[in-house]
């Protein structure tokens, strides 16, 4: 018998037979692991298995190609009551979570990914600072699944500092003066990526999402034969229309 | 029978067993009306043009009715959330059925759902207000939200069901992720 306890995040749920449910839960230590949950599209297990929630799970299965349950799965945090009421920070979770279901391989542990989502999660009511932890936390996505960018040096002149573009087919970093020439092959670096007390001037965090989404599409999933997630676009639109990029 | 019947909601293939012997036995009482039930619903009952609930007629009797006011609109996910407030009573507008919710598990887009129309009867003359009463859920809200962006360039009130305490509920048993909804939702007495 296989079996795990850990927190997890909720990446989503679906009903399956007359009052139970599929969920799939993304665990530090074993990943996006999907399992049959029995009550699980009950009155009192729905709210718990709501997308976004830090819940503590067992999971077990008789052999490892089986789908496998979770019992118990216990709320530890209510991130989604929280951020129901925020369009902006719903329509991050929705990306975040599209991301990770579509762009990571199952049941294999993204430590690093996990962190961030547990830091992102619960900061995405906070205006202020909630696009540069989720425009990082796409950055951390891509080195996550092995396709990493280099922005601690200029990858030209070896300079750390003045760093302002990223070549989009090496991923690396080029500084202000070195990819000047080159402007408009390059994609924008925006300071905040590399420097955390850099201030986010006007445009910066629709560069970062550029930035990001260039390497997404093309080094994950074009590779993988899916489309960006439409979710990601609809964050775009509402962060667009709430003037945050 | 049993396999048709296995498929339905609510029942798997020992209740559909059970179901299919008990109309077998109840031949004249129930299985003949039922199955002549079912015929006429096949061959009468469709999807209303405007609000996309179900019914005989086209519009439906909830859209024709003259008595309920042309000035709210209340937005639900499916044909069931109707019936479930129009059990209660409480609600004398007009219904608009979406059809859904948004759902990147399940594959449903913006253009899957039936909000060109309700943008389109959101602009008529005399609509004061759109109520969105869609579920509590991240999918619920997150279509709430897209729906309400929607409609929040044509200058009509967009207003949603508020969360908390059910009615009869004690705290002591509420999950937390109500008790904070209910909270963030509190009003002054």
């Amino acid at each position: 018998m296989l079996e795990w306890i850990d927190d997890a995040l909720v990446l989503g749920a679906r009903p399956h037979g007359e009052s139970g449910a599929v969920a799939e839960l993304f665990a530090r230590a074993h990943g996006r692991v999907a399992g049959y949950v029995h009550g699980g599209a009950s009155r009192r297990m729905q709210p718990v298995l709501q997308q976004g929630n830090l819940v503590r799970a067992t999971w077990k299965a008789r052999t490892g190609d089986q789908l496998g349950h979770y019992a118990p799965v216990e709320l530890v945090e209510p991130h989604a009551a929280v951020l129901m009421s925020d369009a902006g920070a719903l329509a991050a979770l929705a990306s975040a979570v599209a991301l990770v279901r579509a762009g990571t391989a199952d049941r294999q542990a993204y430590p690093a990914l996990y962190d961030a989502l547990m830091l992102l999660v619960p900061a995405l009511t906070e205006r202020e600072i909630a696009p540069a932890l989720y425009t990082r936390f796409e950055i951390g996505l891509l080195a996550a699944v092995g396709y990493g960018l280099d922005l601690t040096r200029c990858a030209v002149t070896g300079a750390a500092e003045g760093l302002a573009f990223v070549s989009p087919k090496t991923g690396r970093a080029a500084s202000a003066a070195a990819g000047e020439p080159y402007a408009d092959k390059l994609l924008r670096l925006p300071p905040f990526l590399t420097d955390s007390d850099a201030p986010i001037e006007s445009g910066d965090v629709a560069d970062a999402f550029a930035l990001a989404g260039w390497f997404l599409e093309r080094r994950v999933f074009d590779r993988q034969g899916v489309g960006m997630p439409d979710a990601r676009r609809r964050l775009i639109e509402t962060w667009g229309r709430e003037g945050r990029l | 029978m049993i396999e048709l019947l296995g498929k339905l909601p609510g029942l798997g293939p020992r209740s559909a067993r059970r179901a299919a012997l008990h109309l077998l036995k109840k031949r004249e009482a129930l299985l003949e009306p039922l199955a002549q039930s079912l015929a006429d619903a096949a061959a009468h009952v469709r999807t209303c043009g405007e609000c996309g609930s179900l019914d005989t007629a086209d519009p439906c009797a909830l859209c024709s009715a003259s008595s309920r006011d042309d000035g709210l609109i209340c937005v639900v996910a499916e044909v069931g959330d109707v019936w479930a407030l129009e059990r209660a009573g409480a609600f004398r507008g007009r219904y608009h059925v979406l059809g859904g919710v948004l759902s990147a598990l399940d594959g449903v887009r913006p253009e899957d759902l039936r909000i060109a129309k309700l943008v389109e009867r959101a602009r008529r003359p005399g609509v004061r207000e759109v109520i969105l009463a869609l579920a509590a859920t991240v999918d619920g809200q997150a279509t709430a939200h897209f729906v309400s962006e929607h409609l929040s360039a044509i200058g009509v009130t967009v207003s949603r069901l508020s969360q908390g305490v059910p009615v009869g509920g004690e705290l002591e048993l509420l999950d937390d992720g109500t008790l904070l909804a209910a909270l963030a939702s509190r009003r002054a007495v």
